[in-house]
């Protein structure tokens, strides 16, 4: 507590997400389905010693508030994910394909609900 | 003696009142966040279960008292909990073996005590022992994991296995109140529950590499209220004191 | 705040015609209101000022337990109890949430503790400050949460996605505190003369901590300047405290308490309450290292830690002692 202000935060360099270090906890992603069946959606993450203590510490960290009724939960370092250089080959195509879309046809009033 | 039925139901609030009180001791100071929210969800648990049984004691007794009056206002000759509950928390081995040795006599109890013949006792079972089945899982895994972790956690599970197992003995005690309530139906004889408990204890301290203490010797003097430890009186001078300073005041 | 005093690295903000092209297309995303993700190029000044505030604002969280934490064995009834038990839970869990966003930036949690227990990273000066009465959890909720909420509720626009993510979910748990707060205030406001006292010496010392709460005038500031063009800070701190000031009077009042300041006048032109600085002096003596509590509050940290070493070294050796043995099983 010698500087009245922080001091710059020079001890690390940035490292890969979730690769646990030799003696900590290594870090889960927790997955909660709601009440009303929609999808597992990811909350959060946090620290477990193995999967089964995760889902026990799942429950008491990210359900306190009656959020959800099933939960899973995968090792952060086991999850592959898209590159953001690659969004542009990845998500642009579907861009101008708008007939996926069902607002794309005009159905006349006259039919009814469709 | 008084009331047998109301002398049950604060044994029954007095047991999570002080359990509760004594895990809430760890707020802010757990080894790891997760366990610090873990824990303050157990004492929440057992906080809300003892407004159950102490209303509903206060309600019985038909004094005018609820819950609160019964938890604050009363003095430790008066208080019901086993002897295991009041025991310090210690390290947080020792905070998980009490924890453990309570929850599989308290989840046993509370299924037979499912099928009371007193609707309300069975209703307030019912909805503790969701929450108890979870306090027991979590337990279970900790001891285990803890007992056959490092040489530290090792010995540090098993000094806190012979501190406490001496005070084993006193849940499975029955005594007149026990004979009046099983006899009506209401609770269950603790010593028809014993095997089952041990059966468990075996198979959870096998697995945490743990050894039973050989002697069965039994502290007793809590539930009846005879002989409390020295500890309760210091946890009730400070859980106490507000409303004791304040008579008058509401919070 | 949470996080005060975090400088950001940088000699001032830049101009886009002088940023090289990656990182103008990321200020220029800043800027249009999107979100950087964890594996989204960033400046590395962006990436360390994001770790200090985030790891702050961590560490306020772990360390505000201790003041409430205080009063849990103590509180008058069952239900208070249990109300101040689920929201001290609620700060850990919050720390947990930041934390878990600052990993994403690359440091562990692990890191991060160890900075807070050598004092080289800071946490919230209104910590340091002692709970001494019941009425302190009334005005430690209204006020210190009510400050706090002030400067969270914009940060969950901020630009770093789980950061920002992180924010929503403790802003939304957060409304319960700031208004068990005022409820335990009410009580006391409302109760005997001896609550009444307790709640207006409990106001008299929370006030001027919370007002240091949102830091020194940052007005001027090249740090400050930086933090809001990367959108890290929505808000300069005298535009918070004022606000704070203006929503917290009209409270005060309802109550029946005064606030203590001789100086606290409305002004019909500025639509605002004219307030006495606090004293900065006492801010940054606290800063320091010279709080009330500062010394109690890392021995209590650094006792929790190291005692708990041998409980998070025990499981996790079990863990691999049972992976293995499921390995050789198989």
């Amino acid at each position: 507590m010698s500087s009245p202000e922080s001091g710059s935060y020079d001890a690390t360099e940035a490292a890969p997400h979730g690769k646990p270090r030799a003696i900590e906890w290594p870090l889960w992603e927790v997955f909660i389905r709601g009440q009303h069946g929609l999808s597992h959606r990811h909350v959060g993450s946090l620290h477990a010693a193995d999967a089964q203590s995760a889902i026990k510490n799942a429950r008491d960290v990210y359900t306190r508030r009656n959020e959800g009724v099933s939960i899973w939960v995968v090792e952060a370092s086991a999850i592959a994910a898209s590159r953001p250089e690659e969004k542009g080959p990845l998500y642009d195509p579907s861009n101008d394909k708008v007939y996926r879309h069902p607002t794309f046809f005009d159905i006349p009033d006259d039919v009814g609900a469709m | 003696m008084s009331d047998p039925l109301f002398e049950f139901l604060c044994r029954m609030g007095d047991n999570t009142l002080v359990l509760g009180h004594r895990v809430s001791e760890w707020c802010g100071v757990a080894p790891v966040l997760e366990e610090d929210i873990a824990l303050a969800n157990t004492a929440l648990d057992l906080i809300g279960q003892t407004t159950l049984w102490l209303n509903l004691a206060g309600e019985v007794e038909g004094k005018g008292r609820n819950a609160d009056a019964l938890a604050f206002r009363r003095d430790i000759w008066d208080f019901r909990n086993v002897l295991l509950v009041e025991q310090p928390n210690g390290d947080f081995g020792q905070t998980m073996m009490r924890q453990f040795l309570f929850d599989a006599w308290h989840k046993a109890y509370l299924t037979a005590l499912q099928s009371s013949s007193n609707a309300q006792i069975a209703a307030i079972a019912e909805k503790s022992l969701k929450e108890v089945t979870y306090h027991l899982e979590r337990t279970t895994d900790t001891v285990i994991g803890l007992g056959d972790g490092t040489d530290e956690s090792h010995d540090r599970m098993q000094n806190a296995l012979d501190r406490l197992y001496p005070y084993v003995g006193e849940m499975f005690t029955s005594d007149t109140v026990d004979a009046a309530l099983s006899a009506e139906g209401i609770a269950p004889d603790p010593a028809s529950l014993r095997p089952q408990y041990d059966t468990l204890l075996r198979d959870v301290f096998s697995q945490a590499t743990l050894t039973i203490p050989a002697s069965d010797f039994a502290h007793k003097g809590g539930k009846s209220g005879q002989r409390h430890s020295e500890h309760l009186g210091h946890m009730l001078a400070q859980m106490q004191w507000l409303q004791r300073a304040y008579p008058d005041a509401i919070w | 705040m949470y996080a005060q005093m975090i400088k950001s690295t940088g000699k001032g903000v830049k101009s886009l015609d002088e940023m090289d092209p990656e990182e103008r297309a990321f200020q220029e995303r800043i800027n249009a209101g999107g979100k950087i993700e964890p594996k989204d190029w960033m400046p590395e000044g962006y990436r360390k000022t994001l770790i200090r505030q985030i790891g702050q604002h961590a560490h306020s969280e772990i360390v505000g337990q201790l003041p409430e934490g205080n009063w849990i064995t103590r509180a008058p009834t069952l239900e208070r109890k249990a109300i101040l038990l689920a929201k001290v839970q609620d700060e850990a869990g919050h720390g947990l949430y930041l934390y878990c966003a600052a990993e994403t930036l690359g440091v562990s949690r692990d890191q991060l503790t160890r900075d807070l227990l050598t004092g080289k990273m800071k946490y919230s000066s209104i910590f340091n400050y002692p709970t001494l009465t019941w009425a302190d959890m009334g005005a430690v909720g209204w006020l210190v949460d009510g400050a706090a909420i002030m400067n969270q509720v914009p940060l969950q626009r901020t630009s770093y996605g789980p950061y920002a993510r992180a924010m929503v979910r403790i802003c939304k748990e957060e409304s319960f505190h700031q208004r068990q707060g005022f409820d335990i205030m009410m009580k006391m406001a409302n109760g005997t003369q001896a609550q009444r006292e307790m709640a207006q010496d409990a106001l008299n010392r929370f006030w001027y901590p919370s007002l240091m709460m949102f830091g020194p005038s940052d007005a001027e500031s090249v740090h400050s300047a930086q933090s809001m063009a990367w959108k890290i800070k929505m808000n300069t701190n005298d535009e918070l405290r004022q606000k704070f000031v203006d929503q917290t009077v009209p409270q005060a009042e309802y109550l029946g308490l005064k606030i203590p300041d001789e100086h606290l006048k409305w002004n019909e032109d500025r639509g605002s309450y004219d307030f006495s600085e606090p004293d900065w002096d006492e801010f940054f003596d606290v800063l320091q290292g010279n709080g009330p509590c500062s010394r109690d509050r890392m021995e209590a940290r650094n006792k929790a830690w190291d005692d708990g070493r041998w409980v998070r070294e025990g499981l996790l050796a079990h863990a691999q002692k049972k992976r293995s043995r499921n390995m050789a099983a198989e």
